[in-house]
């Protein structure tokens, strides 16, 4: 599989997805440079954590804008996956390559915690390697993660199977005590219309790996690897 | 008149009153007039106001702060540099320093604590390394006190905003409540690079007619005078001061590390030095000083902010994310190829020269003409008298009142505001980002691993301020020791120590006493335990309306594990595993928590610190943790005893089943007792055979606690402490607090 990672200023899980990417497929990801507007040919796309653009204006609305996105929306819509993690959904969002939007978490404040997560579906290039309904544990660090769109657009992301993972207690349950920032309908990440884009705020690349006290994150990337060979 | 304000005034004849308004006192002035040779011009003034400032000179630390130890074969820099350097060993250094904001922060604590840690970490990326981690040390105002929620949530949020965008991870820190802060709280940060040893940089201009290049953010009117403010104790008019504090951008901190690393990794700079306190000023001639080089500025070619900026603004301001480098010439269209790139400010604004002197044009005119050995050299230095801190007896335990129950005393401690979770502050930073935590915030040390390898850096942040303020020796040891136990208790090799030694006026005698034991404690703490000063800070002044902070000698240290598969941690792991306390016991409560929350007062000596039991009982530790014997440590501190059990109890979710005590000692002082060089650990029974022997081989003490397993702690004849209940009360605390005071 070869993947890109799109470096904009202020990204600063570039690395973190780099690293991950690279223990999964066994060679590194080309890293984009923003000011790009050639990405090499990638069977994955990985817009990463960070602030980009310092998250000024509006978290991901500056890169979104950026020169590297218009061939990242090419490539989306001709079918190459894209994997945009906590900055990086907020990115696609702006770019409209999902819909909704992430707001101030309702504490008003950054939280970092593991959180739970149930994998809603496993048919996807990105969740092939989990169970469906599995209970799994991903990382949480933003300030704007809660989740928000019009009922209308909620109930179709839940029609069209189009919501990725939401945050749930241990037993697997949808409460609001398991919701960390408020997101409507407790959804964590969502899929495009061909589940080929997908975006999330919890942060798989961090708990990959058995010296950091978990591996569910890993499970992403081996899925990406086995889908994109 | 307001300092700031005089800038439009910059034709004024200058007076002592001029410079006593800079504060410079009527004897400094006199040595200016001598060292300059003439009357200053208002610009000169300034320059010399900043240098000669306590932040910037030292000028009543530096005879004490010589007796500190800083050499050791780990040493790659000590003191004297942006930050210290350690050798991690395979090609590898760890770059680390804590400084204190303290004055900005109680001014205006979300930018005072931002801009303390963007500081910090210029500090640390200035010699070419990557930081891995940051970490803090805080003291808050008594709970109750009006502003301490406020302050709390704006510093914590400072901290946060700040690293979490750089993409640096917080790992850990420290916090307090002492209505002795109530007027000035601490905020120290530190930082902690990592960096290859053949490509560390250095802030010595070395070599005549080398471009002196700005890079990084415009300069602005903002923190002008702010190491001047910094050298000054609050009234009740400091709220005025606001001015001067700095407004900090992590974006453009981030764009500038960066920028920064990749021109490092091109041999092009000679030498680079972050603008920090005294900005322009103190970069340009503490460069050309170590250099010994002069240095030429033409200001016109500082990037600036606001239109009309006098000289006198532009060498002062403390804007911040700024750098100064010389470049090796023939390099300027690399560099500024790279500082383009990331989109940041990049001007040549003058050069090295051979006069030995910093000559300052602006507008064709020449604003200040110094020779820099005067503003580097002839900086006053104070053999300020002192005066001991009155010694306190010892408590007897027998003559402290017992609680009705140890489990109800224990249920009390964990509740109150010195023990319970700091969840709340550490989950607003990303501690986290580079995907290297492996031990998070809550243990004794945080731990990151050294990216690509498996070698762990331990790092603590530790004092004990009720210990300093009756005794600033023995509190001073017991800080450098406790750093020494955190780092030990994770598995690690300590290796050095940063500090940020926070203390009140150093006119009054009595404060420049514990400053001075304060330093003789370290000292001996650190030649015991081979663990040397490579960096620090100090912050005087610490006081307002004539009431001083206790001395706060903050400990930011190091260590190295070499095989993180062996690094130790708090948590209770398994049901059946015996827990034992490595250590002497002596039932000290002198200063205890217990007196603190029992009695709601602290009196008598702090407990003594035994060097020799320190390192004994600690290497002793280390052995076992890498020999695979225990499952568990933690070193007993705050609370004693029963406090360390009850945190290994919540940390792994296992409750403790005590053993009944024997002697004559009561019960709440062997429980709560804070006596010094004790640790902890749980270990499988099968294990604890070998581990008595290699105790007694050691000479350590060893007593057998109980077992791990249920989910209370129980203690002989008293009814069990559910964990639910303790765990409720502990973490329940804080977010309370913050919530509804």
């Amino acid at each position: 599989m070869r993947a890109s990672v799109i470096v904009f200023p202020g990204s600063n899980c570039d690395r973190d997805a780099a690293v991950a990417l690279h223990a999964a497929t066994g060679s590194a990801p080309a890293m984009v440079w923003h000011g790009d507007s050639e990405i090499p040919a990638s069977d994955l796309i990985v817009l990463p954590g960070g602030f980009s653009y310092g998250d000024y204006l509006r978290s991901g609305a500056m890169a979104a804008h950026s020169p590297v996105m218009r061939e990242v929306v090419a490539r989306a819509k001709a079918g190459t996956p894209v994997l945009g993690i906590c900055n990086g959904f907020q990115v696609l969002t702006e770019a409209g390559l999902l819909p909704g939007v992430l707001m101030r978490n309702a504490t008003l404040k950054f939280i970092c915690r593991d959180v739970l997560l149930r994998v809603e579906r496993n048919d996807t290039a990105f969740t092939r390697h989990y169970a469906k309904g599995e209970v799994v544990r991903f990382p949480i660090a933003h300030k704007d993660g809660s989740y928000f769109a019009d009922e209308a657009t909620l109930d179709r992301l839940e029609g069209e199977g189009r919501v990725a993972f939401r945050y749930c207690n241990a037993e697997g349950a949808i409460t609001a005590p398991a919701n960390p920032n408020g997101s409507r309908r407790n959804i964590a990440g969502i899929y495009n219309e061909r589940r080929t884009v997908l975006g999330l705020m919890p942060h798989p690349e961090r708990l990959a790996d058995p010296t950091l006290s978990g591996t569910d994150g890993a499970k992403m990337f081996l899925s990406l690897v086995e889908t994109l060979h | 008149m307001n300092v700031a304000a005089r800038a439009a005034k910059a034709d004024e004849r200058i007076t002592a009153e001029t410079a006593a308004e800079h504060g410079l006192s009527a004897e400094e002035y006199k040595l200016l007039l001598g060292a300059l040779g003439r009357e200053p011009s208002l610009t000169e003034l300034g320059i010399f106001s900043v240098m000669w400032s306590e932040h910037c000179s030292y000028k009543s630390s530096k005879v004490w702060l010589r007796k500190l130890p800083t050499e050791g074969p780990q040493v790659l820099q000590g003191p004297g540099e942006n930050a210290g350097v350690v050798d991690l060993g395979d090609g590898q250094a760890a770059v680390f320093k804590m400084e204190s904001h303290n004055h900005p922060s109680y001014i205006e604590p979300y930018q005072g604590a931002a801009t303390g840690v963007g500081g910090i970490m210029r500090d640390v990326f200035t010699m070419g390394a990557r930081p891995i981690a940051n970490m803090n040390a805080l003291r808050f105002g008594a709970p109750d006190h009006p502003k301490t929620r406020h302050l709390v949530a704006s510093v914590v949020s400072g901290i946060g905003d700040y690293g979490n965008c750089m993409g640096v991870p917080t790992v850990g820190g420290e916090t307090n409540f002492d209505p002795r802060y109530n007027d000035n709280i601490l905020v120290n940060a530190m930082c902690v690079g990592l960096v290859d040893s053949g490509r560390i940089f250095t802030s010595a201009a070395k070599g005549v007619g080398h471009p002196v290049v700005y890079v990084g953010s415009k300069t602005g009117r903002d923190g002008i005078h702010g190491a001047t403010m910094a050298s000054a104790e609050f009234d009740d008019a400091s709220e005025e001061k606001r001015p001067t504090v700095q407004v900090g951008d992590p974006f453009t901190e981030k764009l500038l590390l960066e920028a920064c690393l990749e021109l490092m990794a091109e041999d092009a700079i000679v030498a680079i030095q972050d603008m920090g306190a005294a900005g322009l000023t103190s970069s340009s001639v503490e460069m050309a000083d170590k250099g010994g080089v002069g240095i030429d500025l033409e200001l016109d070619r500082v990037p600036t902010r606001e239109e009309g900026m006098t000289a006198y603004e532009m060498m002062l301001s403390e804007s911040q994310e700024r750098m100064l480098m010389i470049l090796k010439p023939g390099s300027e269209k690399t560099a500024e190829r790279v500082f383009r790139k990331w989109e940041l400010d990049f001007s040549i604004i003058g050069y090295t020269t051979d006069t030995g002197r910093l000559v300052v044009r602006h507008r064709g005119a020449v604003e200040a003409d110094i020779p820099l050995a005067a503003l580097a050299h002839a900086a006053p230095v104070y053999e300020r008298p002192w005066t001991k801190t009155e010694p306190q007896p010892v408590v007897a335990p027998e003559t402290v009142p017992a609680p009705d129950r140890q489990l109800a005393a224990l249920g009390y401690l964990m509740s109150s505001p010195a023990l319970v979770s700091r969840r709340w502050i550490w989950e607003q930073y990303d501690h986290m980002v580079m995907a290297d935590t492996v031990q998070r915030p809550g243990g004794d040390a945080a731990v990151v691993r050294v990216h690509g390898t498996d070698k762990g850096l331990a790092i603590s942040c530790d004092v004990t301020p009720r210990y300093c303020a009756v005794d600033p020796f023995e509190g001073a040891k017991q800080a450098v020791a406790e750093c020494w136990r955190n780092l030990t208790a994770v598995g690690a090799d300590p290796l050095a120590i940063t500090d940020c030694m926070n203390f009140g006026n150093p006119e009054r005698p009595e404060i420049m006493g514990e400053f001075a034991a304060a330093v003789e404690g370290m000292a001996e703490a650190c030649a015991a335990l081979s663990f040397p000063v490579v960096s620090g800070n100090v912050s005087l002044y610490n006081e307002t309306n004539g009431v001083a902070i206790p001395p706060t000698p903050a400990i930011g240290g190091i260590g190295l594990i070499p095989d993180i598969a062996m690094m130790a941690t708090i948590a209770l792991k398994r049901p059946g595993d015996v827990l034992m306390l490595l250590g002497d016991e002596a039932g000290h409560l002198g200063q205890s928590l217990y007196l603190q929350a029992m009695l709601n007062r602290t009196f008598g000596a702090p407990p003594p610190v035994d060097l020799d039991a320190e390192r004994r009982t600690g290497d002793s530790v280390r052995s076992l943790i890498r020999a695979g014997a225990v499952s568990a440590v933690h070193d007993v501190s705050d609370g004693g005893l029963l406090v360390a059990i009850a945190e290994m109890a919540l940390a792994g979710g296992h409750g403790v089943v005590l053993d009944a005590l024997v002697g004559p000692r009561p019960a709440h002082a062997t429980w709560f007792g804070e006596d010094q060089a004790r640790y902890v650990i749980a270990a499988d029974p099968d294990k604890a055979d070998a581990i008595h022997k290699a105790a007694a081989a050691a000479k350590v003490p060893l007593r057998l606690l109980g077992r791990v397993g249920g989910d209370a702690i129980v203690l002989d004849g008293e009814p069990p402490l559910p964990l639910a209940t303790l765990k409720a009360a502990h973490e329940g605390w804080l977010p309370y607090f913050m919530a509804h005071g």
